[in-house]
């Protein structure tokens, strides 16, 4: 038995296709600290450079939100589920502003 | 993903015409949902393009400015990736509205993106839904790629 920490679909990529991996680890942060040990490609999706987790990424302990627990210092034991779960938003540009840089090319004359 | 990969991804008449249906139904507000389906694109050796099975609608939660905004609460993500489980699928994007806006992305949409999924964004315009495009976050997030999207049905073919 072990900790399991479900991977989301956009992050399998960078963890060797795997949709969970198992951990023994004692918190949030030993399980994400040994998932980014074993696949590094992950840590630049779910931490800043100063080491945070991104704003972007929630993570929920056997269907608790850790921002309700004790964070990344939530307590984790053999069975738990760790679910990363990345936070989905969008929308169209504000009055008046166009599209992204990236996306300007080919866009037309638009009344707004 | 490598520059010259072309992406492309293929639905049913039927669903493309259920996600136009939703955006106009939410105008002048935002829809958003799940894409459920299959990425096989990558196995054996056959480019093959994304598929999408099955629409999951969702909520859009953001009650402070849903003309322009979309939001999907994690929950709602877990549920969707349950239903995608449930029938042997994945969750492989996302799908929203730009209410009297082009199917482009804005930059809010860029700096919210993941990698990999696929960002079905359709335009609706004074409440008819016209163009529909498809996007996929570059790794690095500084731009995306767009989708070609199939529609999988021999008359009235894709916009």
């Amino acid at each position: 038995m072990a900790v399991k920490v479900l991977i989301p679909p956009p992050l399998r990529p960078h963890a060797g296709g795997q949709a969970a991996a198992e951990f023994a680890a004692k918190n949030v942060e030993e399980a994400l600290g040994q998932l980014t040990s074993e696949f590094a490609g992950l840590k630049r999706h779910l931490f800043t450079e100063e080491g945070r987790l991104r704003s972007f990424v929630n993570v929920y302990v056997n269907g608790e939100d850790i921002r309700y627990l004790a964070q990344e210092k939530t307590p984790t034991k053999d069975g738990d589920t760790i679910n990363i779960i990345p936070s989905i938003a969008g929308g169209a540009p504000e009055n008046g502003a166009k599209g992204s840089r990236a996306a300007r090319v080919g866009m037309t004359d638009q009344a707004v | 993903m490598s520059a010259g990969d072309a992406v492309r991804i293929s639905m049913s008449q039927e669903l493309a015409e259920k996600i136009r249906w939703h955006g106009e139904e939410t105008y002048p507000h935002e829809c958003c949902g799940a894409l459920l389906g299959r990425d096989r694109s990558r196995e054996g050796g056959e480019e093959r393009p994304r598929e999408i099975l099955e629409l999951y609608p969702l909520v859009n939660r953001r009650e402070d400015s849903p003309q322009n905004r979309f939001s999907v609460a994690p929950q709602d993500v877990i549920d969707a990736d349950r239903a995608a489980e449930a029938r042997g699928l994945d969750v492989v994007g996302w799908y929203h509205s730009h209410p009297d806006h082009p199917a482009r992305p804005s930059e809010y949409d860029r700096t919210h993106a993941w990698p990999w999924y696929s960002y079905i964004i359709v335009s609706v315009a004074k409440g008819a839904a016209g163009e529909m495009t498809s996007w996929r976050l570059e790794d690095d997030r500084a731009g995306y790629a767009e989708e070609r999207i199939e529609v999988r049905s021999e008359a009235k073919a894709r916009t």
